[in-house]
């Protein structure tokens, strides 16, 4: 700690006293401007696992969105002459879509058997009534989206204004609505669902209004959590000493700040809407025949599971990538939004 | 309250026999204002001092009408503010200022330093397009020392003391008359806080301003307070000059606040005496009100205890 | 003097999106036994990642490049985390900021301030008890006997900064750390638990490292205080030496940023600027662009510690014998001259003056 004269050299002018300082010089800030999402995208691109499900994802609304235009064949033509063709691709150079099943210990070229004409083929088969497995499933993954698309408006439209009000006004009406909330709750989703067959044929329409009834409420509870605290923070104080109306704080200041919030619950509830779809079209409460959705080609598959599993091992992986993408995606997002640490 | 001799200043701020309790009538109620009164001059600096929880800022935002007072009134310019009707209540808006504590929570993250300090601008319709709008945000730059080329960043990449000038340009953007500074420096470095202080005082005489300035920290109220006022558990206990509750400190709270503070000098803290307070005086159940010990310096007191602490006035006389 | 805890070239860096912070650059210092050495310096200058690197707490992307940490022989950056773990608990422990965060709030106290007893030392849960009743007692909990049982929330703010102490006292460690243990307090009672501390220290014996911002709690608590900035130890001295006979600009200009109660002057001195991103450090001395002070050769070679006197070095270049003589703020020359007069009159002690330059 003592002296340490190390090879300091000296000149002439070392010892002449700096006259002007550049305090502003120094003030300067170096790091480049990163917004508060640039930087969250910044730790989000590290993660990779939530990196890998974004791509995925991406893909399978790409695809979705073909299907709505294009799909291989008709996904709801039945040709019965071709029923229960395995997966072919091409000319049947790649092993497990060759064409060809095992029947009874003896490999046999389907496609031959059932006469199909070279040069037709079908990517992931064909199920009982001879529909291709390929254009079901890109129609039953874009159902889902679409199921999931839903869910989020229904967050947006519903949850997150019925948070903000709750949380903003507070007192009674915040009480008011929360009681609110604990009694439509309270009620399982499935029973609102049978309780709509009652009313409705069973499709799309019932479980949109299912989901509409309670699918928000987690959003709800959440915004209006968030809501709370931020509206004691001082910039928030600042803004009504300004002036400024409780609508254009809520606009300005409080959606901005809850945007992280919003964002990672909708990532949640989209792969639960997606999941209560399939579980209701499997259970046969959800989309009829003959429309394609996960669920119903999880529910034909697996009556033929043990003979031809094709039919069901594509489905499955689709709607479990689906929903781990998801889930891994909002995990990731969490953390970027929510640094515990700050590096 | 104060002696109504001819050079009286005007009375900017009046505060009469304010209450503010929370969750009234409730098991958990706060009486976190307790009956307090006290006027503010225009031009002056009104300092108010205080334990945590004694009630400083809640009496700030009351008078800002954050808060509807549980009783008592609050004047502005003579004008009750309860009283302020919906469409004069924007022009009120921008007399009166805050400048706040937490220099990190009291600025949105997600807006860039210019639309902060353009928020008032904006909300007043203080200019009329988007060049006159930055020629405003750079000038306000200009007045509190930061560099133009700040406007477009975002207030994480800032230190505390540049935020807080960054909240300080906010509250000067609608050119206000006065100002009530909650804390301003408590939360910043030594180094940091003449800074700040310093700016409050230039832009105070360039503009006129009158402060409501409150603080923890003694000594700097000290220094930059006209007059001040000691407040403990939701009452104030002493007001008068700065010099006054300094050097002829009359009620035992006070004297015990004063006994407590570090200074930066070995020799006196190792000979420091301290006074502990025994806060029993205030709830032997007697009535007290701010009473005029001496002229321009009040002590809350019963009517008996009037003529002891006047006594005790004397002796600083003497001395 | 016998060494407690001998702190060398200790450099710490951090790994960041936006570079390496060189955090601590350099900084060696020691504790002698039974002393309370005081670190003061603005916020970010590394006042608690250095004490950190003490106990083995730094961040998952911190690494210590350099220096070593000597306690009792034993070199505490090349101790295995289990050895670590016994220090921490029985020999050094450490205060906390913020007292509100530092107890479990679902816990009574009585426990959690036996807890460490009952995780280091092989006491029956009994006689553990007996101890937290009685340092609750010493740390001035009125009643402790019956108030064992209650919640962290059933106290005020000043009583739970004294479990806090409680806590980290409770083992008897000879190294006791309190990082800003004031701070989030009221001057009321930032003094009491100062008043404490001091009592603790005669009646327990510990020699204490004190962080701080605030100069005047440095005042009352110090035998000696180290003067940190951008990373660095700039200045050290005995607690007189530094408040009455600062050397380094910086010093002055935290001893001059300061309000007495009779400052009235229109202005404070104020020091200009913000202290240097730690991505990039500068070459010379890291305060040379907000010293007004300022030499050509601060700006390019970083300044030795000079020897003012024998507990007493500052590394600033105008202790040079090169450098021009300058006079310091009319603040600090008051304090220079009261300095003087106080070691005449033999109410301080000077130490033997020598090395470079002695700076008057
Ligand atoms: N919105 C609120 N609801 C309930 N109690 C409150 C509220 N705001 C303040 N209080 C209570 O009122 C009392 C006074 O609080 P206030 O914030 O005015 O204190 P303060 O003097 O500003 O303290 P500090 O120095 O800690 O800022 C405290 O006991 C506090 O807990
Ligand atoms: N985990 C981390 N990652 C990156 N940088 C860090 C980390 N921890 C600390 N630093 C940096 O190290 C430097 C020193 O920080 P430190 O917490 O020791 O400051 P301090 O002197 O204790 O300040 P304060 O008074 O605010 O507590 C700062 O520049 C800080 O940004
Ligand atoms: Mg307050
Ligand atoms: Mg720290």
């Amino acid at each position: 700690m003592a002296d340490n004269s190390t090879d300091i050299k000296f000149n002439e002018n070392s010892f002449k006293k700096i006259e002007k300082h550049n305090v502003d010089e120094q003030e300067k800030i170096s790091a480049p401007s990163l917004t508060f999402f640039q930087d969250a995208v910044r730790r989000l691109k590290k993660n990779k696992a939530a990196v890998i499900s974004f791509w995925l994802l991406a893909l399978i609304v790409v695809f979705s969105i073909i299907s709505i235009w294009w799909t291989p064949s008709d996904p709801n033509a039945q040709h019965v002459a071709y029923a229960n063709l395995p997966p072919k691709i091409a000319n049947g150079q790649i092993p497990g879509f060759t064409g060809k099943a095992n029947v009874g210990g003896r490999i046999v070229d389907k496609y031959a058997q059932a006469k199909v004409p070279s040069g037709t083929y079908y990517v992931l088969g064909t199920d009982y009534l001879g529909r291709d497995l390929f254009s079901r499933l890109m129609k039953g993954i874009a159902l889902s989206l679409l199921i999931g698309f839903l869910a989020t408006l229904f967050d947006l439209v519903i949850g997150v204004p019925y948070g903000v009000v709750s949380g903003w006004k507070g007192g009674r009406v915040d009480t008011l609505m929360q009681r609110f909330i604990e009694i439509i709750s309270s009620i399982p989703n499935l029973v609102i669902v049978i309780l709509m067959l009652l009313l409705f044929t069973p499709g799309l329409g019932s479980i949109v209004v299912a989901m509409g009834i309670t699918g928000w409420i987690t959003m709800a509870r959440l915004v209006r959590a968030e809501t709370l605290t931020l509206k004691t923070q001082e910039y928030v104080l600042a803004a009504r000493t300004l002036g400024e109306s409780p609508f254009k704080i809520a606009i300005k200041h409080l959606v901005p700040n809850l945007s992280s919030t919003i964002i990672i619950q909708t990532m949640f509830s989209i792969p639960t809407a997606i999941f209560f779809e399939a579980f209701l079209s499997f259970i046969g409460i959800g989309i009829p025949a003959p429309n394609a959705s996960l669920g119903t080609l999880l529910s034909d598959g697996q009556k033929t599971f043990r003979f031809l599993p094709y039919q069901m091992w594509y489905p499955a992986a689709a709607i479990s990538i689906i929903m781990i993408a998801f889930n891994l995606l909002a995990d990731g997002l969490r953390d970027a939004f929510d640094p515990k640490t700050q590096e | 309250m104060a002696n109504d001799s001819q050079a009286t200043p005007k009375k900017l701020i009046e505060v009469k026999h304010l209450k503010q309790y929370f969750n009234a009538g409730r098991p958990n109620e706060v009486k976190a204002i307790d009956d307090i009164s006290f006027d503010i001059y225009e031009g002056e600096t009104f300092g108010l001092v205080g334990e945590s929880g004694s009630g400083k800022s809640t009496t700030g935002r009351s008078i800002i009408r954050l808060y509807n007072p549980t009783s008592g009134e609050i004047k502005f310019y003579g004008e009750d503010i309860s009283k302020i009707k919906h469409k004069d209540m924007l022009k009120f808006r921008r007399e009166m200022q805050m400048i706040f504590q937490d220099p990190y929570a009291s600025l949105n993250p997600r807006m860039k330093v210019k639309d902060i300090i353009a928020e008032g601008l904006d909300i007043h319709h203080l200019v009329k397009n988007d060049e006159e709008r930055d020629a405003r945000v750079n000038e306000l730059l200009d007045l509190v020392g930061l560099s133009r080329d700040h406007a477009t960043r975002y207030p994480h990449e800032f230190s505390g003391g540049q935020r807080q000038r960054i909240g300080i340009a906010r509250a000067l953007a609608v050119e206000p008359k006065f100002i009530i500074a909650d804390e301003p420096i408590s939360a910043l470095d030594v180094s940091i806080q003449a800074q700040v202080v310093n700016l409050l005082r230039d832009i105070q005489k360039e503009q006129n301003l009158t402060y409501l300035f409150i603080a923890h920290d003694l000594s700097m109220v000290k220094y930059i307070s006209d007059r001040i006022a000691v407040m403990h558990n939701g009452r104030l206990m002493e007001l008068s000059t700065a010099s006054e509750v300094y050097d002829h400190p009359l009620h035992p709270y006070t004297k015990s606040l004063l006994s407590a503070v570090p200074l930066p000098d070995p020799m006196y803290e190792r000979n420091r005496h301290r006074k502990p307070y025994d806060d029993s005086i205030e709830h032997d159940g007697k009535e007290r009100s701010l009473k005029e010990i001496v002229p321009g310096h009040f002590v809350l007191a019963t009517d008996e205890e009037v003529s002891l602490y006047q006594a005790s006035a004397e002796e600083y006389n003497e001395k | 003097m016998e060494k407690i805890l001998d702190v060398k070239d200790l450099q710490i860096n951090f790994d960041t999106f936006a570079g390496q912070v060189k955090a601590i650059r350099n900084v060696s210092f020691h504790l002698n036994k039974g002393e309370t050495l005081a670190i003061v310096g603005e916020s970010g200058s590394g006042k608690s990642v250095t004490v950190r690197s003490i106990m083995g707490l730094l961040a998952n992307n911190a690494h210590v490049d350099n220096g070593s940490i000597d306690f009792k022989g034993k070199d505490l950056l090349k101790a295995t985390p289990r050895e670590l773990e016994s220090i921490r608990g029985n020999d050094i422990s450490m205060i906390f900021q913020d007292p509100m965060t530092s107890l479990d709030p679902t816990m009574p106290i009585g426990k959690q301030v036996a807890e460490p007893l009952l995780i280091h030392g092989s006491m029956s849960k009994k006689k553990a008890m007996a101890r937290a009743e009685e340092v609750l007692e010493l740390v001035g909990i009125t009643n402790a006997k019956n108030r064992m049982k209650d919640y962290p929330h059933q106290f005020s703010g000043g009583q739970r900064q004294r479990i806090v102490i409680a806590i980290s006292i409770v083992n008897y460690p000879e190294v006791l750390i309190a990082d800003e243990p004031t701070t989030a307090l009221d001057v009321t009672i930032q003094a009491q638990i100062i008043d404490l501390m001091k009592e603790l220290q005669n009646k327990i014996e510990t020699s204490i490292i004190f962080i701080t911002h605030d100069l005047g709690v440095v005042a009352g608590i110090a035998d000696r205080v180290a003067v940190m900035y951008a990373g660095k130890i700039i200045e050290y001295g005995s607690v007189d030496e530094i408040f009455y006979n600062p050397q380094h600009p910086y010093t002055w200009g935290l001893l001059n940023s300061m309000p007495t109660l009779d400052t009235s002057s229109d202005r404070l001195y104020a020091i200009p600027g913000t202290p240097p991103n730690l991505l990039n450090p500068p070459a010379g001395d890291a305060f040379a662009p907000r010293n007004p002070y300022a030499m050509q050769i601060d700006y390019e070679q970083m300044p030795p510690f000079y020897k003012v006197t024998d507990t007493h070095y500052a590394a600033t270049w105008l202790l040079d014998p090169q450098a021009p003589k300058v006079e310091p703020p009319a603040a600090i020359k008051k304090r220079q001259e009261e300095y003087h007069q106080l070691v005449a009159e033999g109410k301080i002690q000077s130490s033997v003056k020598g090395g470079a330059k002695d700076g008057e």
